[in-house]
């Protein structure tokens, strides 16, 4: 299962977390960015909440950086302690922007 | 030792994922642990769901034993012979621009778990995947 909060002022979107971002959550979070990203200059992404992330979730972020370096910027923030070791063997932490 | 056999669709991921947790649960995994196992099982069981039997739905097998504080977990199919482990692994640090959305998953497999092995026996792909439960 999978929260996904929004919450859209002015230019910056903050988008909530909530519970696994997997191989089936992940379709839901990129239509629903997909639909949300126009006109965005800030995303940022709070995932206190997120218990879990796969590859397929990895993939979601990785398509919104590429998307948010076009149009303005992406930071991520309230990573867990194991949520980060992902990104570190992954490589991720380099890509992205964790405050 | 427990064994769950079960579709191969993506679909079931939930369940599969539950049976491993109820393993790793009773024997006292932790939380890290359990969260890089679960990622090794939803790789490689999403790639037989994906791959193994094309257009047709097969079934997968999963076997979980602890041996010796050791969490032991095989996925076995009968699709097409693939070897997951022979893709070359992704360039980790690139950039996003320059980065590839595939081949991430089962690099995180390889470097998440003390041991990945594959063998192909009796027409069967089996993986298996060995990690201390601490």
């Amino acid at each position: 299962m999978l929260n996904i909060t929004k919450d859209l002022n002015e230019k910056t979107l903050v988008v909530g977390l909530e519970g696994r971002l997997d191989t089936t959550t992940a379709p839901t979070l990129e239509e629903e960015l997909k639909a949300s990203l126009s006109g965005v200059e800030n995303l940022e992404f709070d995932l206190a909440k997120l218990e879990y992330i796969s590859s397929a979730g990895l993939r979601v972020l990785l398509s919104s950086q590429k998307t948010m370096n076009k149009q303005g910027k992406m930071v991520v923030k309230n990573v867990s302690e194991e949520v980060n070791e992902i990104f570190e063997v992954t490589g991720f932490s380099d890509i992205l922007t964790i405050e | 030792m427990k064994e769950l056999t079960i579709e191969a669709k993506v679909e079931n991921l939930p369940k599969v994922l539950e049976f491993i947790d109820s393993g790793l649960e009773d024997d006292g995994c932790s939380m890290k642990n359990q969260m890089k196992i679960d990622i090794a099982v939803e790789e490689l069981f999403v790639n037989i769901a994906h791959y193994a039997y094309r257009d047709k739905v097969g079934s997968a097998v999963i076997k979980y034993s602890n041996d010796d504080g050791k969490a032991i977990i095989s996925l076995i199919d009968s699709g097409l012979h693939y070897d997951p482990l022979a893709k070359d692994d992704p360039d980790v640090s690139l950039s996003a621009e320059e980065r590839e959305i595939g081949g991430l998953g089962i690099y995180m497999v390889k470097n998440s778990m003390d041991d990945v092995k594959y063998e192909y026996v009796d027409n069967q792909n089996i993986t298996t995947i060995t990690k201390s439960l601490n």
